[in-house]
């Protein structure tokens, strides 16, 4: 371990705000890019649902 | 030679069932090394002697350059596939994995920033480094619009993979942009082969965090492939059986 506590680990050395700032920003973007395929193939699978309902209901 | 495993790849068909059992094995690599990766390189790697703890930062701007240089090569492979053999396949993969390389150059550029401020004292110079990365960035975006501007499925693929070919050219220009001229960017940290530029424990947290990159990207890709290949071959039989399991595991 590098830090001995963890309001060290925090502080970054007075470069928190940096390193947290781009840790942040680059989680979120991976979040963002592994949601929006999930998010899809579900809106997807909902549209054909109903589009197999009205088929058969026709 | 045996051509079989190439032809194979003509067939979305194959390539939806085969992918379903990699998607697994990739994301849970990508979870387990980017979770090892992100630990070690915050918390257990050695502070750098000159940079203290922003050099923390290079755990995921490499990674985050890295992969959006390869993801355009990716690119510029699966256009001149699809140009040649008009592989359906290879279109898919070109139209799908450009957003990821986009992002992948956001997250380079914004974290590089972020680490230029206490290293050198500035956000943003115009050094050809960074401003060949952000050309990167703009070709990404002109390959996205141009798939989306052209209705016929036929002409898009064309058009993008013309452009993912001709723009590989930058991909050179952003290596040995730090040799070629006098930048403010430092030259490669991360080498495989030659001597080492950095200290072992500093450099296995980064080796762990870019393959997790990899697996990551394999895993965003399979996602969206996997659903392009439904949505395209929506007409086909199997696609129709594929729709109705699914609903019916759903329920």
């Amino acid at each position: 371990m590098s830090f001995s506590t963890f309001g060290e680990f925090l502080a970054m050395g007075s470069h928190g705000p940096f390193v947290w700032g781009a840790y942040g920003i680059s989680m979120l973007v991976l979040a963002i890019n592994l949601l929006l395929p999930l998010s899809a193939r579900r809106t997807y699978l909902q549209g054909e649902a109903r589009r197999l309902r009205r088929e058969e209901s026709k | 030679m045996n051509w079989t495993w190439f032809h194979k790849w003509g067939s979305p068909k194959w390539f939806y069932q085969v992918s379903g059992r990699w998607l697994t094995g990739c994301a849970w690599s990508a979870a387990l090394l980017l979770l090892v990766g992100l630990v070690w390189g915050l918390a257990f790697a050695p502070p750098d002697y000159q940079q203290g703890n922003s050099f923390r930062i290079i755990y995921i701007h490499v990674p985050a350059a890295i992969l959006a240089q390869s993801c355009y090569l990716m690119l510029a492979v699966a256009g001149a596939v699809s140009l040649i053999w008009k592989m359906k396949l290879a279109d898919i993969a070109l139209q799908q994995a450009a957003p990821f390389g986009a992002w992948m150059t956001v997250i380079a550029l914004v974290t590089g920033s972020l680490w230029g401020k206490p290293t050198w004292g500035t956000y943003w110079v115009w050094d050809a480094r960074l401003t060949s990365m952000l050309i990167l960035l703009f070709l990404y975006f002109g390959v996205i619009a141009l798939g989306q501007a052209i209705s016929n499925r036929d002409s898009a693929a064309k058009a993008c993979a013309v452009l993912a070919l001709v723009g590989a050219v930058n991909i050179p220009i952003i290596k040995y942009s730090v040799e070629w001229w006098n930048t403010l960017h430092q030259p490669a940290t991360f080498k495989i082969t030659g001597k080492a530029t950095m200290a072992m424990e500093m450099w296995l947290p980064l080796l762990i965090m870019i393959i997790g990159f990899y697996c990551f990207f394999a895993t965003v890709l399979l996602l969206r492939m996997r659903l392009e290949v439904l949505r395209r071959e929506s007409r086909a039989s199997w696609v129709k059986t594929e729709i109705h399991r699914m609903l019916e595991k759903s329920q």
